[in-house]
């Protein structure tokens, strides 16, 4: 049994993008799914009707035509009250959805008995949903453009340049939030030659904002502001205050002021004032890319661009469908890997079947509803074991040298004092019994031990095998025992002294060991002679 | 020869056996380290031939066993080939074992020494734990060698109650090592030998079985000191401070060595050697809901080309799977190919890649990498984010990312090469099997890693074939 997705045109005003691109149907199809598009449905995004059908597409002619001929229906926008109407009860869909903040659209769906897959509610903290992230890719794209309308509104160039025609000043750039957004924007604005600043109320980002070509603001004022699954959370009222403070000083000093700051299911932060913007520069541009949940600004205009004291404040919330085509490719991709974790259970590969595992972490998180039974929120997933603490940690305890004097962290007092009690026990022991003999030799068994550990502390990592082998051809030192033992000038009762047995063993001993000694030496001569610069 | 002289020659060739091993803090002074070593050896045989201990009736035996012994150890030298180092250093340690024994038998049946109270009774110790310690290092290195080369299973045997064994084996020896003592007559005195030497042999067979493939390099090493100790047992039943020196040299090297190692791996020294690693954790820590899951994505050696040549910086980390495959010359082709295209090759040692410390190291230089490129862990792993490439050849357990991530993984805090922060990483193996720790490595499923499957020989050719085309 094939299942069919069906790609309707998007009906929401102003949206560009499309669910599926040519390139991917491709793949759906060697998956095993038919797949139907509505006629015009990549029109915006410049993917006409033919490169569907070449792509191995049905082309479908009206919408309610497509929406029942499909099992599985690939979206962008939530659907609209009517389009639910039009679903085939059973079906899938998969498209964003938000279901915090469109109730009685998760109850119309549900009444329809169908399962819903919302591309919003991925648990972005699986590394292995990374390649479903659709929030990701599109934030990046937004990012992008963010930079692109601000270079557009904005009367000069980004990149300081000496010209004949005199000195340009490189344009200042403040991005606040560093979220995949904010970075985007950063290392686009970074490209062009901006001088860029970026500040976030997780500090953790910082390295990843130097790491786009950005220089991280701090905000004087100690606290965290990770609120899990890579969002930021509501910071504290003095927190606020010193922000607002550095804030109006960026205000001041940056030309263009990128801002993306979003905590999930709430208005977007009012991080930038009426008299912050008076401040700017007349000529300077703001872009808002929170305008759908009310802007970063308070003179945001949502969907659209404004002039406010001389200071151009762009708040279109539609960013992402004016780049159509890049945004869609990424899209119709996310879901492609989507459509292959669902097909990871088929029975035969390619048999076109899906099966929406709710033991799966990732596909538990979409999940939002489950043929008409409401889902939505699931439980946290299992797998973020390692708490956010935990990256610190780990640089905090820079892993043991390899080599060096001492043995790295020194003893815990209470051991060193056992080991302490242990070695002088050992030593009044062979104190009182030994004789005065056995003594010396202890002494210079003792410091002998002492001089091999200060000596092989030294030797690198790289020279350990040679090492071994030198000390190797060296213990066959043994030889000395050997030797001496098989002739000794016999001193006084040499009588019933088994003299062959003993120079039996002391041959066979001497001739091993000299297999050690001379192969040991030689394979070392062998060893280092490779080693070159 | 005086006395004088012997012992005053003895001393030469102790300094010369230290600035040995000093030498060979450094690839620089290494080679004349070694030379060290052979003259340091040369003096002291020598001096013992023409000492006052050795009378001119013994020499015909002494050149015919020497000619003998010096034949064999040369020849094998110049014919193993380098992936087989650590084979060869563990039979060698075998043979010091047994000489050991040897030795040791000699000097007790020999009556010409007479001794009395105390200090008989310290020589008969030392004659007592000498063939012991010889006799664990002559076992357990046999069976080092076994594992190593191959003839006997890498994989640990665990008899029940093990430790109760070695506890019980630890009793009887002592026991007997009492009998021994309050022996009277030397055949008396035979039976608590014989029998220690017994179980002497049977413990040093026992101990390594247990002890599994990952933790070779610490076996290796550790034998390397137990030779050591035998030697400076001898030294003391023969009074030779020189044996004992030199002994005492080798063993505290070698312990010190085995305590790097470990610590390498972050295991504890006694838990090596009490062994079991690589089953038992391993297979719990399996079925255990961590287990890392997903696809891999898989890659040709044409893709690893098209990779590798547009990288700026390549890690290169080698493992057991290269020195099994004897791929290092074509890892050196390849890396002599993109250092000419300016590619930034390196390569990331694991302290314990491969079966013996330092035994990569070894390989490369064979290859003629130049070692200056050639970077530790600790030096190369905060350079993985700036990294295009890291290709992994033939390792496993050093590169699972499970030892930071997954604090219930048997290898949880075992330093490893992050080479899953490079842009990509490049896993090349001849399976999905999981190493020797028995671990699964998540890094397989990792999004921007890929998989080349075969051989690594084979597929390092097919890659260089397809840079050069």
């Amino acid at each position: 049994m094939s299942l069919t997705i069906g790609v309707p045109r998007e009906i929401f005003v102003g949206e560009k993008r499309v669910a599926t691109v040519p390139d991917v149907v491709g793949k759906l199809t060697k998956l095993g799914f038919k797949v139907a598009i509505e006629t015009g449905a990549g029109d915006a995004a410049n993917f006409p009707d033919d490169t569907y059908r070449v792509a191995g597409a049905d082309i479908v002619g009206s919408s309610s035509e497509l929406w029942s001929a499909s099992d599985i229906v690939f979206k962008v926008r939530a659907p609209s009250s009517a389009e639910v109407g039009l679903m085939k009860e059973g079906a899938t869909l998969i498209s964003f959805i938000w279901p915090a903040q469109n109730p009685e659209l998760m109850q119309q769906l549900a009444a329809r008995k169908v399962t819903v897959l919302a591309i919003d509610c991925l648990p972005r903290q699986l590394s292995r949903a990374q390649k479903m992230d659709a929030l990701t890719s599109m934030a990046g794209i937004s990012g992008y453009r963010a930079v692109i309308e601000a270079a557009n509104a904005f009367g000069r160039f980004f990149a300081g340049q000496i010209t004949a025609a005199g000195k340009v000043p490189p344009a200042k750039v403040f991005i606040a939030g560093a979220g995949v957004a904010g970075l985007a924007a950063i290392g686009t604005a970074a490209n062009l030659g901006a001088i860029v600043r970026a500040n976030d109320t997780r500090a953790e980002v910082a390295d990843q904002v130097k790491s786009l070509g950005g220089e991280f603001v701090k905000v004087d004022y100690e606290e965290e502001g990770s609120g899990g699954g890579g969002y930021a959370k509501v910071m504290s009222e003095g927190f606020q205050q010193a922000q607002r403070g550095m804030y109006a000083q960026q205000a001041r000093d940056a030309d263009i002021i990128i801002t993306t700051a979003l905590i999930p299911g709430k208005p977007a932060p009012k991080l930038i004032t009426a008299d912050m913007v008076k401040s700017m520069k007349p000529g300077s541009v703001i872009v808002d890319m929170a305008g759908e949940q009310g802007g970063n600004c308070e003179l945001t205009v949502p969907g659209e661009a404004v002039v406010r004291h001389g200071v151009t404040i762009i708040g279109y919330t539609d960013l992402v469908s004016r780049l159509a085509k890049q945004s869609s490719t990424l899209y119709a991709t996310n879901l492609l890997r989507l459509t292959e974790e669902l097909c990871k259970t088929q029975k035969e590969k390619g048999d076109g079947s899906i099966d929406v595992n709710m033991e799966d972490d990732a596909i538990r998180g979409l999940t939002v509803i489950k043929e008409g039974a409401i889902t939505w929120p699931a439980p946290p997933p299992k797998l973020p074991a390692a708490p956010p603490p935990k990256p610190a940690a780990v640089a905090a305890t820079p892993a043991p040298k390899g080599h060096g004097h001492g043995a790295g962290a020194p003893m815990a007092g209470s051991t060193m004092a056992i080991v302490f009690g242990i070695g002088a026990l050992l030593f009044w022991l062979i104190g009182a019994f030994a004789p005065a003999a056995f003594l010396s030799h202890f002494t210079v068994f003792v410091l002998a031990c002492f001089v091999g550990y200060m000596v092989v502390w030294n030797v690198t990592p790289s020279l350990h095998t040679p090492l071994m082998s030198v000390t190797n051809a060296i213990s066959s030192i043994i030889a000395i025992g050997a030797l001496i033992q098989i002739a000794p000038p016999l001193l006084g009762s040499a009588e019933g002294r088994p003299s062959g047995l003993i120079l039996g063993m002391a041959v066979v001993g001497l001739a091993l060991t000299a297999i050690n000694m001379f192969g040991g030496f030689a394979v070392t001569r062998r060893m280092l002679a490779m080693f070159r610069k | 020869m005086s006395a004088s002289l012997a012992t005053v020659a003895y001393i030469a060739a102790t300094i010369l056996f230290i600035l040995s091993l000093g030498g060979l803090s450094n690839p620089e002074t290494a080679r004349r380290g070694n030379l060290y070593g052979i003259i340091g050896m040369a003096i002291a045989v020598l001096a013992t031939v023409f000492g006052p201990r050795v009378t001119f009736a013994g020499l015909p035996w002494i050149v015919g066993a020497m000619a003998i012994g010096a034949t064999i150890g040369l020849v094998a030298a110049k014919k193993v080939q380098m992936t087989q180092m650590p084979e060869l250093v563990a039979l060698m340690h075998s043979l010091v074992g047994l000489a050991a024994c040897l030795v040791g038998f000699a000097s007790y049946v020999d009556t010409s020494v007479v001794l009395t109270g105390a200090d008989k009774a310290i020589h008969e110790l030392e004659i007592y734990i000498g063939i012991y310690i010889g006799a664990v290092t002559f076992s357990g290195s046999i069976i080092a060698f076994g594992k190593l080369s191959g003839k006997i299973g890498g994989k640990p045997v665990l008899l029940p109650g093990r430790h109760w064994i070695n506890a019980l084996a630890a009793l009887v020896v002592i026991y007997y090592g009492y009998a021994f003592l309050q022996a009277e007559t030397i055949p008396a005195g035979m039976l608590p030998l014989a029998v220690m030497t017994a179980i002497g042999l049977l413990f040093g067979i026992h101990m390594v079985m247990a002890i599994g493939g990952a933790d070779m390099p610490v076996v290796v090493s550790m034998l390397n000191s137990y030779s050591g100790w035998a030697a400076a047992a001898t030294g003391f039943m023969l009074s030779n401070d020189l044996l004992i020196v030199v002994g005492a040299l080798v063993g505290s090297s070698g312990a010190i060595l085995s305590y790097i190692m470990c610590r390498a791996m972050n295991r504890n020294f006694i838990s090596v050697i009490a062994g079991g690693f690589g089953t038992g954790g391993g297979t719990a820590a399996k079925k255990q809901d961590g287990e890392p899951q997903g696809e891999v994505t898989p890659i040709s050696a044409v893709e690893t080309a098209e990779l590798l040549k547009d990288a700026k910086s390549v890690v290169i980390v080698p493992g057991y799977g290269m020195a099994v495959a004897q791929a290092q010359h074509a890892v050196y082709e390849i890396t002599r190919f993109l250092r000419e295209q300016g590619v930034n090759v390196r390569f990331g040692i694991h302290p314990v890649a491969g079966r013996m410390p330092g035994h990569m190291n070894v390989l490369l230089a064979e290859a003629k990498v130049p070692y200056d490129i050639v970077m530790e862990m600790d030096e190369i792993n905060a350079d993985f984010p700036e990294t295009d490439v890291a290709m992994v050849i033939g390792a496993n357990d050093i590169v699972n990312p499970a030892a930071q991530e997954d604090p219930t993984s048997p290898i949880a805090g075992m330093p490893v090469l992050e080479v899953w922060k490079a842009k990509t990483s490049i896993m090349m193996k001849r399976s999905m099997a999981s190493g020797y720790a028995g671990v699964d490595n998540p890094l397989f499923y990792k999004d921007n890693n890929r998989m080349l499957f075969g051989d690594a020989k084979k597929m390092l050719d097919e890659v260089l074939t397809a840079l050069k085309a």
